[in-house]
Parts: structure tokens; C-alpha cells; sequence
């Protein structure tokens, strides 16, 4: 996936962010600056068709997102796509997953509502008679030092990106 | 000829008994004779496993992908209500109040049950604490892993929350669940090798029935293992879990 924001305007919050997706598709979000904290021993576990369109949601993901299971199913993964984070990491993910290896990675993910949520994820291809029919997601808590990384190295690769 | 079945040796010590009785009644439900082979640990029945002398497994859900892929197993069913969940606990007067309270070096008392032992690591994860940066001590049963928090030799242990849930009054008040996973889709399965197959739709259907038939003493021998009743395990259930566990082990 190749999604790039075209705008990020210097606003107080709420923060509206026009994101462009890989499709050619664009979509205006409203950030807020609140984080949900992760929850305690759960799993957010996701699955989508090979062309990322969300065929599965468990109850975690539905609760974290904001969504209900019927808005999200359907939708592409991209729904939760959060400004902040590079197109450069979900471009990582999907030319990853394409050679059929799997990917793991610190993702800040946008809810429903604005705010946001971190999660250490790993997608691995769904292989099914030597075909890929898909791809399972499993996020869960990160560690708050990587994310603090993250949050840092995240920042450059974005502000490289729009300075491109 | 005589099939063979096993069970994951991270079965209750309570149910040892109830396995014979549902080999018996398998036995008499299916016609064919079966050998039930209890396996003291993991080591030595994944030995027997790849030595192809197992027809019929209870399978822990960290086996499933190398008995699907390896060795031709199918799932056929699942104890229904039962997903294995995993408690991390500690003292109940610990000053630890949360995981991220943890530091490198953390005494981590555990059993030999693969799933379990993989789900609490990732539960550290959020303190940067891995297999690497912890002193895990490896301990018979789940009794034992509540004696060694409870003498002090463990910061913390891991726990079937199953088995947590059936320690003693005393000895689960001087524990305290610091956090316990909610996964759900991760289960014990059973599941049947390649010379099982003829008798599979057989199989399967006396399991699906076996909570409601009174008259074979399957609501009996349900009890005799601690279980409600078995669920339809479709082979797509089965991959789903698998490629599940395939991202916690990395």
C-alpha cells in the first residue's frame, strides 16, 4: 500500500488531516491528541482479503476502533490509518507481505473518534494450498520505550515525505 | 489393528482417570480398538508424533501447525467454553501493581505448557522484558508454580487460568492476577492422523452428540474429563488459530 497524505495544516485540535490513499481514493479525518491506552491481555486480531479489504474483526478490534464489526467489515485495513505515520511503514508492510514474509512493526492507529492507540503489530500472509487467500493481523500492547522511539523516528520519515 | 490416542501432557492431573473412561467409551462407540498413551512431557510425545505412532491427539493449540502441516492431521472437534488463557500473578502483597512495574532480570516461575509459557511472554513484552532478559524456572505443575511465588523463589508466575482458578482458597487469596489474557480463539483441539480417516464421520458425530446422550453415558464421561461438551472444529477454524499462533511465536 502506497497511501500519502497531501496535507497536513497546522491546526489546534481537532486537527483535520486529508489523507490520500495507494487507490487514488482521498479521505478527511479529525485527529485528536488523546490516546487510548492499550487493553490489558487482549489481542486485536484482523483479516483481510488479498487486496486488504477487512473480512474479519474480533471484539478487541471493534472495541479499539471505534467502529462497529458491520463498518469495518468491508472497509479497507486503511480505515485506521493515523497521519502521523509514514506511508513509507505500511509501503514496508505490503511489499513485505507480497514476497510472503511476514511483517512486524510499532503502528499509531486512528480511532473512529479521533484518537489514537499504539500497537505492536504483525501481519503474516494466510496461505492456503500454496495460495495467498489473504492476510491475518494480530496487534498487541507495545512496549512504551519502542513506542517513544517511534514516536521520534516517525516524526523524520514524515517530515522527509512531505518535504519530497 | 489398535489406533493410538494421546493427550497434551498439560491435561489436568484431575482428569487422568476421565481420559481412560473416554477411551473407553470411544472404543465401544467407534468398534475399533485404541490405545490411550499418556506422555509425561512434550519432548517425548512430539517424539512419538513424528515417529507416526499417534492416530487420535488432544492436541495443545502451540501443536496444532506441525500437525496440520507436517503430519496430516484434521481437526474434528474443540471442549466448547474452554479457550486456554493465561494469568500472570504475583504476591498478593507484591509491590509490583502492573507489568510494566517489572525490571530485566524478573524471576518468572512456569510450567512446561507451551501456549501458556508463549502468552505470558508476550503479556511482558510491554516491560521490554523477553526470553533473553528474564530467569524463568521451570517447575512440574501449576501447584508448584504457586509455591515458588508463594516461598519467594519467583517475582511472578505463569498459570493456565484454568489452573489458577482451581488452586486452593488459601493458596489462590496469597496470589494476585497482575493481568489475564482474553484471546478466546486459542484452544485445545482434537485431532485425528491419517489412519483415523474412515472413522471420522463416525467420530465426529458421536463428539457432537455426546453432551446429549444420555443413554451411551456420554454427559458422564464429559464430566469425567471437565468439560461441557465438544464443538464442530472446522479444518478453516483450525488455520485460523494456526496462523494466529504463528504470530506470537515470532
Amino acid at each position: 500500500m502506497t497511501d500519502k497524505d497531501v496535507a497536513v495544516p497546522a491546526q489546534s485540535e481537532p486537527r483535520e488531516h486529508t489523507l490520500r490513499h495507494h487507490d487514488g481514493r482521498t479521505r478527511s479525518v479529525l485527529v485528536l491528541d488523546r490516546e487510548v491506552p492499550y487493553p490489558e491481555g487482549k489481542l486485536i486480531v484482523s483479516r483481510t482479503d488479498p487486496t486488504g479489504v477487512i473480512t474479519h474483526a474480533n471484539q478487541a478490534f471493534v472495541d479499539m476502533s471505534g467502529y462497529t464489526r458491520e463498518e469495518l467489515i468491508g472497509q479497507p485495513h486503511h480505515i485506521l490509518r493515523h497521519p502521523d505515520m509514514p506511508a513509507a511503514a505500511f509501503k514496508d508492510l505490503w511489499d513485505t507481505l507480497e514476497r510472503g514474509v511476514a511483517w512486524q512493526g510499532y503502528v499509531k492507529n486512528l480511532r473512529k473518534d479521533g484518537t489514537y492507540y499504539w500497537v505492536f503489530a504483525t501481519a503474516i500472509p494466510n496461505v492456503r494450498e500454496g495460495r495467498v487467500v489473504g492476510y491475518t493481523s494480530v496487534r498487541r500492547k507495545p512496549s512504551a520505550t519502542r513506542v517513544r522511539e517511534c514516536v521520534d523516528l516517525y516524526a523524520r520519515m514524515r517530515a522527509e515525505e512531505l518535504s519530497a | 489393528m489398535t489406533l493410538q490416542l494421546t493427550v497434551s501432557p498439560d491435561f489436568s492431573p484431575d482428569h487422568i482417570a476421565g481420559w481412560y473412561v473416554f477411551n473407553t467409551w470411544l472404543q465401544r462407540q467407534l468398534g475399533v480398538r485404541i490405545h490411550l498413551e499418556l506422555y509425561d512431557d512434550f519432548d517425548s510425545q512430539r517424539r512419538a508424533i513424528a515417529a507416526d505412532q499417534i492416530d487420535l491427539i488432544y492436541a495443545n493449540p502451540y501443536d496444532a501447525a506441525m500437525l496440520v502441516r507436517e503430519k496430516g492431521f484434521i481437526a474434528v472437534a474443540a471442549p466448547a467454553d474452554r479457550p486456554d488463557e493465561a494469568v500472570i500473578a504475583v504476591q498478593a502483597d507484591s509491590p509490583i501493581q502492573c507489568v510494566e512495574d517489572f525490571q530485566p532480570g524478573v524471576r518468572v516461575a512456569v510450567t512446561r505448557d507451551p501456549d501458556v509459557n508463549l502468552i505470558g511472554m508476550i503479556m511482558l513484552e510491554p516491560a521490554d522484558l523477553k526470553r533473553d532478559n528474564v530467569v524463568q524456572q521451570q517447575v512440574s505443575s501449576y501447584v508448584l508454580v504457586a509455591k515458588h511465588l508463594l516461598l519467594g523463589r519467583a517475582d511472578c508466575g505463569f498459570f493456565l487460568k484454568e489452573a489458577f482458578d482451581d488452586l486452593s482458597g488459601p493458596t489462590r487469596r496469597q496470589l494476585r492476577p497482575l493481568v489475564t489474557s482474553q484471546i478466546s480463539v486459542v484452544r485445545h483441539v482434537l485431532m485425528a492422523g491419517p489412519r483415523m480417516r474412515e472413522h471420522l464421520p463416525a467420530l465426529t458425530e458421536r463428539l457432537m452428540g455426546m453432551h446429549t446422550n444420555v443413554t451411551d453415558g456420554g454427559p458422564r464421561v464429559l464430566e469425567a474429563l471437565g468439560l461441557r461438551a465438544w464443538e464442530r472444529q472446522e479444518q478453516e477454524d483450525t488455520e485460523f488459530m494456526i496462523d494466529l499462533m504463528d504470530t506470537l511465536m515470532r
